[in-house]
Order: C-alpha cells, then sequence, then structure tokens
C-alpha cells in the first residue's frame, strides 16, 4: 500500500521550511553585512557576497533535487564508501591544497573554491550510522566503542593536519551521538568537567578548586557509600580532575599555539588588550550589544558593515542579526534554530531503523555543536573557534555540506513507513 | 534509559538556547556601554574652528584679521614615508629634527596613532603652495585649514597682544571647561581681554567612519552637528594714523605716549617704546621670535604705558594746587616766596600767586603748600597730625585715578604708588616721622609712583575740569556699547571751580612758560604742564601732560620719554605733534618733528 504513496505527503516539510527561512535569512544578513549605503548595491550583485551566496543556495536546491531522487539504501549501502571517498579528498587537499589564512583545505579550481573538511561531516555521520546498525554491534561493548572511535578520529585527525582546529573539534559532538545509543555517560560527563575545570583554572584560584573538588568527592563517597564500585569511579574522577588543573597550565603553555592561547585570554578577559587579541570579541559583543531590544533596523547597523567586526558574513554572522534586529531578532533566530534542532531530534527518534536514528542524531548535534560554538563566540561565552553558522553563514562548501548532511536525513524519514526494524 | 537519554540532549540543547538568550539579555538590553562603544567606534568628532573676532579703529579702518594658515595632520596608522629625505626637504627639516619630532609625538597628550595629530603647525600659504604637490608621496598625512592673526600695520603690538595655541597650564586652569587643545586664545593685550567675546563659538560636526577611518557620511544626518559662530567684531578707540605717527616719534627712545579724548576717556593712541612686530608672535616660528624679543635688553614686551611705575615730577603740582585749594589752605592769591633754602628751584622768580607758581614751577612754592595741607594742627602732636594730614591729601590723590590700577581695558595694568601714613610708617620702621622727612612727595618725587595712562587720564581730568572716564581701548563690542565700567562717569574730590586756575596755568606754561618753545600751536589753545624728572645718575626722564584746545577739549596727552632730560624738550615737542597730528591732520612745525625725529635733547 505504501508504494502508492507520494513521496511528498511522506517528507517533512516542517524541517524543510526551516531550512529554507533560516537560508534566507542568512542571505538577507550576508547582504547586511557587507551593504555600503554610498555605493547603492543590489543583494544580487555578483560581486558581493550577497550575489555569490544566492547561486551556491541555488545550486544547493539542485543538490536537494539530486539527494531525494537518490534512492534511499544508497546512503546505506555506500555509507562507507562515502566516508572513504572524503577521507581521500582529505588526503589530497593535504597534497594539493592552496593555504588560505594558515590552514590549506582548500581545493581551488579557477575561481572556485572548494573545502572537503566540511563534506567530512555528514561522511562521518554516514559511516558511524552505518557501523552502529550492522547487526550484532552492541554499543555497550568497549570493542564497538574503540572502532566507532577509531572512525571519528580519522577525519579530525586529517583537519587538524591541514591547520583547521575548529573544523576538526567538531567532531567532539559524537559523543553525544554515541551517549543516546548507549555509551556510558563518564566519558561526557567527565568530559564536561574537564572543560568545566579547564575554564575554572583560568577564572579561579587553584586552591579553591581542590577544595571544591575534595567537598564534592567526600559528599559523592558519602551518597555512594554501599556502592564500592561508584565510589572507585568517584575518586578515579577526582584524581583526574585534580590533575586536569596541572594539566591546564602546561596545555595552555606547551600545547597550544600562541593564536590559539589568545583566543582562551580574550574569552576569559577581553578587556586586557582589546585592540590585540580580544578585538574580535570586543567588537562582536559591541556590535551585538549596540543593537538593543528591537536593532538599529534592516541594513542600519554599522560595527558590522564599518568592518569593525572580522569575518561579518562568515564566521561572525551573528553579529548582524545581533546588531540589526536586537534580542527580538536574537530571539527569532534562536528559536528557528532550536527548533530545528528539537524537529531533528524528534525525526531521529521516530525511524525504527537504527542507521536513520543514530545518522539523524548524529545530524542533530553536529549542527547543534556550530550552532552552540558560533553564537557562543560572538557573545563571549566561548573561545573563538573559526566555524560557520549553519545555512547561514557566507560560504558555498559550508552550505552545500550542511544541505547534504539534512537532506540526506529527510530522505531517510521519507522512506521510514518502508523500513522494517532491524 | 534511551528515551531519558533523549531528553537529555533535549534539555542540554534548549539549556544552551536559553543560556545565550539570557547573556544576550544583558548585553542588549540591560548593558548600555555596548552602545555607547559603538558610537565611540563609528563616530568622528571633527571640530569646525571659528573665525575670530575682527578688531578695526576708531575710523573703521581695519587693523586686526585672519590669514588662512594650515596644518600638516599625521594619522600614524595609515602613515608611510617611503623616502625619508625627501620628506625632510620638502619640509624643511633636518633628520634630527624630524626624528625629535616623531618621538616627541608619541609622547604628546591627546596623540592616537588613529586619529590625526598635528605634525606640522602654522603653515603660511605661502608654504602651502609649496608642499602642496608633493603631500600625494605621503599617505596618511592630511592638510587641515586654521586661520592666524595678521596685523595689519606692526604697530600698536603691546596693546593688541597676540594669540596662540591654549597651553596645557591654561587647559588645566580653565574652570568653565570650555578650551581644548588645539585652540587658539588670547596671550596678551586685547586679543586675551576681550577673548570671549573675540573667540567665537566652535561648531561640530560628527561624521561616520569604518575601522579604517575612512569617512562614510554624516552621524543622524547631521542633527547633532553645530555651526561655528564667528567672533565678534571689535571696533578699538584708537587711531591708527595717530597711533602709527606716536610710533615713528618714539623711534629709537624709550618710553610712552598715552593720547585720551576726554570727554568720553577714548584711549586715542597709546605707544610703547621700543616695541616689535606683533606678526612675528603669529604662525610658525612664534617660539623662536618669541624667545628673541623676550630676551631684548631695551625690554620690548614690556608695556611702558601700563606697566611702567615712575615718578611724575612737575606734573603732580596741578594736582597738588587743586587739592590745596579744595582745603581752603590757600587761595588763588596766596603768594608764598621762593624760598630756595629749603628745596631747590629753578628760573627767575620770587614771590609767585597760585598760577605762577604753576607756571614757573615753583618747588618752594608747592614744599608750603603741602605743609599747609599736610599739617592744619587738627592735633597738637605734629606726628600724628601729620599722618590724618597725609591719609586726607592721599585722599584727594586717589580721586585722581593715582595710586591704583584704573582698570583699564588691558591685562597687567600697573597701579602705581601714592604713600599712606601707613607705608611711612613701615618704611621708617617704628620710628616717628613728620613732614619734614617726607616732603619731596610734594614736587611729585620722592616716594610717589605712576603710570603714563595715569598721566594722560589726569590730563584729562583737567581738561574735562574735574571728572573722567576710565580709559579704554574697546568703544563698541560687536556693534553694541563698550563694558558698562567704561560709560560710567568719575568725579574727584576736587569742585569744579578749582580747576579753572589749574587750566589757566597750563594755558600760561604753553604761553609764557617752560612749554612756550616747543608746544605752542598756532590755531590751537594747547594747555600743558612740563616735568624733569631727577634719575640719578642717568639723564632725566623728560614728561609733559597736555590738551588742547582749552575749551571743549578733544585731545588730552602724557608723554614720557627716559632719559632724555628736560621735559620741555623732548617730551612736550612729542605731545604737541600729537596734538597738531590729530587736530590739524598734519604738523606745521617740521622743524619741531625734525628735532624728535633726530632724538638728540641734552
Amino acid at each position: 500500500m505504501y508504494r502508492g504513496q507520494n513521496i511528498s505527503n511522506q517528507v517533512d516539510w516542517l524541517t524543510i521550511g526551516l531550512y529554507f527561512i533560516i537560508v534566507m535569512l542568512g542571505w538577507l544578513n550576508i547582504f547586511a553585512a557587507v551593504y555600503d549605503e554610498s555605493l547603492n548595491q543590489n543583494i544580487f550583485d555578483l560581486s558581493l557576497n550577497s550575489g555569490k551566496q544566492l547561486i551556491w543556495i541555488v545550486s544547493s536546491i539542485v543538490l536537494i533535487v539530486l539527494i531525494m531522487s537518490l534512492d534511499y539504501k544508497f546512503y546505506d549501502t555506500f555509507g562507507f564508501v562515502v566516508f572513504g571517498g572524503v577521507m581521500l579528498l582529505l588526503i589530497f587537499v593535504l597534497l594539493f591544497g592552496r593555504e588560505v589564512a594558515g590552514s590549506k583545505s582548500w581545493f581551488e579550481i579557477g575561481s572556485f573554491r572548494l573545502q572537503p573538511s566540511e563534506f567530512a561531516k555528514f561522511a562521518t555521520a554516514l559511516a558511524v550510522a552505518k557501523f552502529a546498525s550492522l547487526s550484532g554491534k552492541r554499543i555497550e561493548k568497549l570493542r564497538t566503542q574503540l572502532i566507532l572511535g577509531g572512525i571519528i578520529s580519522i577525519p579530525p585527525v586529517l583537519i587538524i593536519l591541514q591547520g583547521d582546529t575548529g573544523t576538526a573539534l567538531v567532531y567532539s559532538a559524537f559523543v553525544l551521538v554515541l551517549f543516546r545509543e548507549g555509551m556510558s555517560p563518564v566519558p561526557l560527563i567527565l568530559g564536561t568537567a574537564v572543560a568545566t575545570i579547564f575554564i575554572l583554572t583560568l577564572l579561579v584560584t587553584n586552591l579553591y578548586l581542590y577544595l571544591g573538588i575534595l567537598t564534592l568527592t567526600t559528599i559523592l563517597v558519602l551518597v555512594f557509600r554501599k556502592n564500592l564500585k561508584r565510589i572507585a569511579i568517584t575518586l578515579a574522577g577526582a584524581l583526574i580532575l585534580s590533575g586536569s588543573i596541572l594539566g591546564v597550565n602546561f596545555f595552555i603553555s606547551d600545547v597550544l599555539k600562541p593564536h590559539q592561547q589568545n583566543r582562551v585570554k580574550a574569552l576569559i578577559n577581553p578587556e586586557a588588550d582589546p585592540l590585540g587579541y580580544g578585538w574580535n570579541v570586543t567588537q562582536s559583543k559591541i556590535a551585538i550589544g549596540s543593537g538593543g531590544f528591537y536593532g538599529k533596523g534592516f541594513l542600519e547597523g554599522t560595527q558590522t558593515k564599518f568592518d569593525f567586526v572580522p569575518e561579518q558574513s562568515t564566521d561572525f554572522i551573528f553579529c548582524t542579526i545581533g546588531e540589526e534586529h536586537g534580542w527580538l531578532g536574537s530571539l527569532v533566530l534562536i528559536g528557528l534554530f532550536l527548533t530545528l534542532l528539537l524537529r531533528v531530534v524528534f525525526i531521529a527518534e521516530r525511524q525504527k531503523w537504527t542507521f536513520a536514528r543514530v545518522y539523524g542524531y548524529s545530524v542533530a548535534c553536529i549542527l547543534f555543536f556550530h550552532f552552540a560554538v558560533n553564537i557562543g563566540m560572538t557573545i563571549g561565552l566561548f573561545p573563538v573557534i573559526g566555524i560557520p553558522l549553519p545555512f547561514f553563514s557566507y560560504g558555498g562548501s559550508s552550505l552545500w555540506a550542511f544541505t547534504i548532511l539534512l537532506f540526506i536525513l529527510i530522505k531517510l524519514d521519507s522512506h521510514r513507513m518502508q523500513v522494517l526494524v532491524r | 534509559m534511551n528515551n531519558g537519554r533523549k531528553h537529555i540532549i533535549q534539555f542540554i540543547f534548549i539549556f544552551t538556547g536559553l543560556i545565550f538568550l539570557i547573556k544576550l539579555l544583558f548585553i542588549q538590553v540591560f548593558d548600555s556601554k555596548y552602545v555607547q562603544a559603538a558610537d565611540n567606534n563609528i563616530i568622528q568628532k571633527e571640530v569646525i574652528y571659528p573665525y575670530r573676532g575682527l578688531i578695526y579703529d576708531r575710523n573703521d579702518k581695519l587693523i586686526v584679521f585672519n590669514e588662512p594658515m594650515y596644518e600638516v595632520m599625521i594619522t600614524k596608522k595609515n602613515a608611510f614615508i617611503a623616502d625619508t629625505v625627501h620628506f625632510c626637504s620638502v619640509f624643511e627639516i633636518s633628520r634630527e629634527q624630524f626624528i625629535e619630532k616623531v618621538t616627541s609625538m608619541k609622547k604628546a597628550r591627546g596623540y592616537s596613532s588613529v586619529k590625526p595629530f598635528p605634525f606640522f603647525k602654522q603653515i603660511s600659504q605661502k608654504e602651502f603652495a609649496e608642499i602642496q604637490d608633493y603631500m600625494i608621496d605621503f599617505p596618511g598625512f592630511t592638510i587641515e585649514a586654521r586661520t592666524t592673526r595678521k596685523y595689519a600695520n606692526p604697530i600698536l603690538s603691546n596693546a593688541l597682544g597676540y594669540v596662540s595655541e591654549v597651553t596645557k597650564e591654561q587647559l588645566s586652569r580653565d574652570s568653565s571647561n570650555y578650551y581644548q587643545q588645539r585652540d587658539h586664545i588670547g596671550q596678551s593685550g586685547l586679543e586675551s581681554q576681550y577673548e570671549e567675546f573675540l573667540r567665537g563659538q566652535r561648531g561640530v560636526v560628527f561624521k561616520i567612519k569604518n575601522v579604517r577611518g575612512i569617512e562614510k557620511g554624516s552621524f543622524k544626518d547631521g542633527d547633532l552637528d553645530t555651526l561655528s559662530v564667528p567672533g565678534k567684531t571689535l571696533t578699538s578707540t584708537i587711531d591708527i594714523d595717530l597711533q602709527e605717527y606716536g610710533k615713528i616719534l618714539m623711534e629709537g627712545k624709550s618710553g610712552s605716549i598715552v593720547a585720551i579724548e576726554p570727554a568720553s576717556g577714548e584711549i586715542l593712541s597709546i605707544v610703547s617704546g621700543p616695541s616689535y612686530d606683533p606678526n612675528l608672535l603669529s604662525g610658525r616660528k612664534y617660539s623662536d621670535n618669541f624667545e628673541l624679543i623676550a630676551s631684548d635688553t631695551l625690554n620690548p614686551l614690556f608695556n611702558r604705558p601700563l606697566m611702567a611705575q615712575y615718578r611724575p615730577g612737575s606734573i603732580f603740582k596741578i594736582a597738588q594746587a587743586m587739592i590745596a585749594l579744595q582745603e581752603g589752605v590757600i587761595n588763588i592769591n596766596t603768594r608764598i616766596p621762593c624760598n630756595r633754602n629749603i628745596i631747590g628751584c629753578h628760573g627767575p622768580h620770587s614771590n609767585e600767586n597760585l598760577q605762577g607758581a604753576i607756571t614757573h614751577s615753583c618747588n618752594p612754592y608747592f614744599h608750603q603748600v603741602m605743609r599747609r595741607v599736610v599739617n592744619k594742627n587738627v592735633l597738637e602732636n605734629t606726628y600724628d597730625d601729620t599722618h590724618i594730614g597725609l591719609d586726607k591729601w592721599r585722599g584727594h590723590v586717589l580721586s585722581f585715578g593715582f595710586g591704583k590700577p584704573l582698570g583699564i581695558d588691558l591685562p597687567n595694568e600697573k597701579g602705581g604708588l601714592i604713600p599712606s601714613s601707613g607705608y611711612y610708617d613701615r618704611a621708617y620702621k617704628g620710628e616717628k616721622w613728620k613732614y619734614s622727612n617726607i616732603y619731596s612727595i610734594s614736587i611729585g618725587e620722592g616716594e610717589n609712583l605712576v603710570v603714563p595712562i595715569q598721566m594722560a587720564n589726569f590730563a584729562a581730568i583737567v581738561a574735562n575740569r574735574g571728572f573722567y572716564y576710565t580709559p579704554h581701548l574697546i568703544k563698541s563690542i560687536g556693534g553694541s556699547d563698550p563694558l558698562p565700567f567704561y560709560t560710567e562717569k568719575k568725579y574727584t574730590t576736587i569742585d569744579p571751580e578749582h580747576f579753572e586756575v589749574a587750566v589757566e596755568a597750563m594755558a600760561e606754561v604753553i604761553k609764557s612758560g617752560t612749554g612756550q618753545y616747543r608746544a605752542k600751536l598756532q590755531d590751537i589753545e594747547v594747555c600743558g604742564k612740563t616735568g624733569t624728572v631727577q634719575n640719578d645718575p642717568m639723564p632725566d626722564h623728560s614728561v609733559f601732560i597736555a590738551f588742547a584746545p582749552k575749551d571743549n577739549p578733544k585731545i588730552a596727552v602724557a608723554v614720557y620719554v627716559e632719559d632724555a632730560g628736560q621735559g620741555a624738550r623732548a617730551a612736550a615737542s612729542i605731545a604737541s605733534l600729537m596734538i597738531e597730528k590729530y587736530l590739524i591732520g598734519e604738523t606745521k612745525r617740521p622743524n619741531i618733528e625734525q628735532y624728535v625725529l633726530n632724538g638728540k635733547f641734552l
């Protein structure tokens, strides 16, 4: 009976709607970010970022049609092949790529530039979903976890070799996916705790941190006093945390590169050097903060278009929203993203097929990571990590890659009725 | 369990979104500092400097005006000098000066690498024309137009003063907070006295700039911009032709000429010799020239008409005569023998009445007259009686405008000195003193000190028969009246009828007395009094006061020439020439003019 059904009845129009709304808002804001009143510019002008982005948007629609017309089983069947192919591209780019701003992560063909690391995200998501859905693979098993960990670590290693640490960090989002699939929460909790300690070490005297860990450990030991195993985990955790405090200084001064150290310092105290390493964060906050409740109005922003904010149409595109549309505009955009994220989680949850569900969660978590880090850095809650706001930031590679990422899920979802529980 | 994990993930998503919205609420809605910071980023405030007010003379001849001048500004961030040698040769500085300029600039107050900062100041139009074509070779250097003060004639310099950039000290002392760096301010003379009228009001233009400082239009369509308001035009009381003539007459001499219109107190001419060209203190070479002028041993910056305190000499006898009449100790017929044993005298006379005593400047007569004024025997004790008498006498003298600054509209006016009983108590350190100790003040010598402007004012008082308006240099501010203080009539303590004898005596001085040879004019009845002030071991100072015509006087003059001998020579000649020039327009006595220009008076 489902054979007769039209595919349009099965696709999730809400997600598609959200996608197009965010893409179009992004396009308008890219124009606003580069608009110069005195030049009487047109949003379709191909010499402007907004004109170029329109080409990327139109070509994305072509991609969508392609994705939707392929057989849904293709993504399952060729999951590893796609992954392998993209990994080869990542290696090629190391050999033949063009270096832009210190990162060797671009292929250049004429004036056309492509960043393969953007496409590694959906490829990795496919591979993880494929492996997790293989029969007999139980995620609780250490062996499965190790292999999955291996798959997830290949792209970031290659990307770090290219010199693009920001994009590599995105793969930490898969921890959340594995957590959903049944992996122990300990790595997640411990990871969060280490990150928290990392930040706290920079803000608070170490002695207080040790005292805090001691207090917390004592409480937990008392709570778990009848469960030896939990006490052991707690004590181990406390040791790791205490060790990480010692490690932070070493990490900051010996592992991080100078520009990365500065980004951490800028997060903690941008006012210490507002014209130097604090410039990006300071100016970004000024642009957003000056928007007020209602914003200055479309094309009325000054901080972004007068170049006070760096990378104003890519990584710092949120500044344009904050400045021109104020808190209300920010609320709308954050609301749209949250709706999309929750909708993707909803879609993932309604899949009976493990492959589709794991893939769905990968989409949600990758989008979430970008959303959280990108907006977080513009308002001074995260260190500056140069990753785009999905569907919104200027850039062909990222728009294409996120479009593919999302629409493979929509394609899989539209066939959810055809899939037997596996 | 996995259902629970779904909720955890949903919770993380929503929680993150909420944290963002709360943080945004704080920086966008609750904290206004970002709005301020954004404005600071983009708004560039440009000051529109006002035109300083012009100054005209009493006959509407322009004497002070503005001329365009340029400043070369550097915006360090954009500045690039490819060839330092070329740069130095264009701006005519040495390599060392260039390095010195750059290092001192970085330490200067208000310096910022992103804002234009003055690198060369006060570049004249001519210099600008020479460098203009080269400016393209020096990115980051821009030209800003300002104005500088110009003085039509290099005369009247001490009275006009000069204008320069406001100093650090002035900025910190400025309680009204009007002044900002790079503002111009009058530093002395009229430029300083009438600063608040002359300066006008700064305008301001708000412009939007991008991060590289490039202009992107006006802020809020110019709603906040204000126009600059030019300073008010001042009309001076000075007759610039008379002033110029006075300056020529004073060439090579030290001293001063002050001429006043008695009926109004308007200063027609105020000459200080030696003087300097005020244009030297305007423009780029200001500091070099200032040093040169200030180190001149003849002290051209010393404004003698207001600041030089001299003993008045015999001209003081006129005041003495009127005080004695007012006190009733003599009448016009009182005769006193010329007893030269008490005090020296000159000329053939022996027993004069009051008028004769003035005409012949009889010293024993006025010695005796003042004794009568001071010792009226109101107390038995001679010492105490002298105290009371002296202070009463002093009260009369002060009413002639002596002994304290008159309040002329120029800064740094000195008051001179008319000794009081307290002054002598201090001078004698508690020892007793009486008239015989202090009598030399009776003939204008001794401790008396007056400034030339007071002498001229005194001549004006006699011409007016008993009153004066405080001498002033500005008769109209922006078309309206002078400051109210200068339209108040001030009376002396002497009844008007007592002035007639003084006027008659002064007329007689010119007709038949010491002034007859060099101060007598053919068609104009001049009234005057010579003075020869002792100045051991140097030659005497030559002093002369006069007014003319006798009836309905138009001009009162005081001339003081240092080290020039008898008052009847240098001072009398100069004063009469000034009167002639003002009333007739030229002198009919070229021999006298030549005599003054030659300057050999001894």
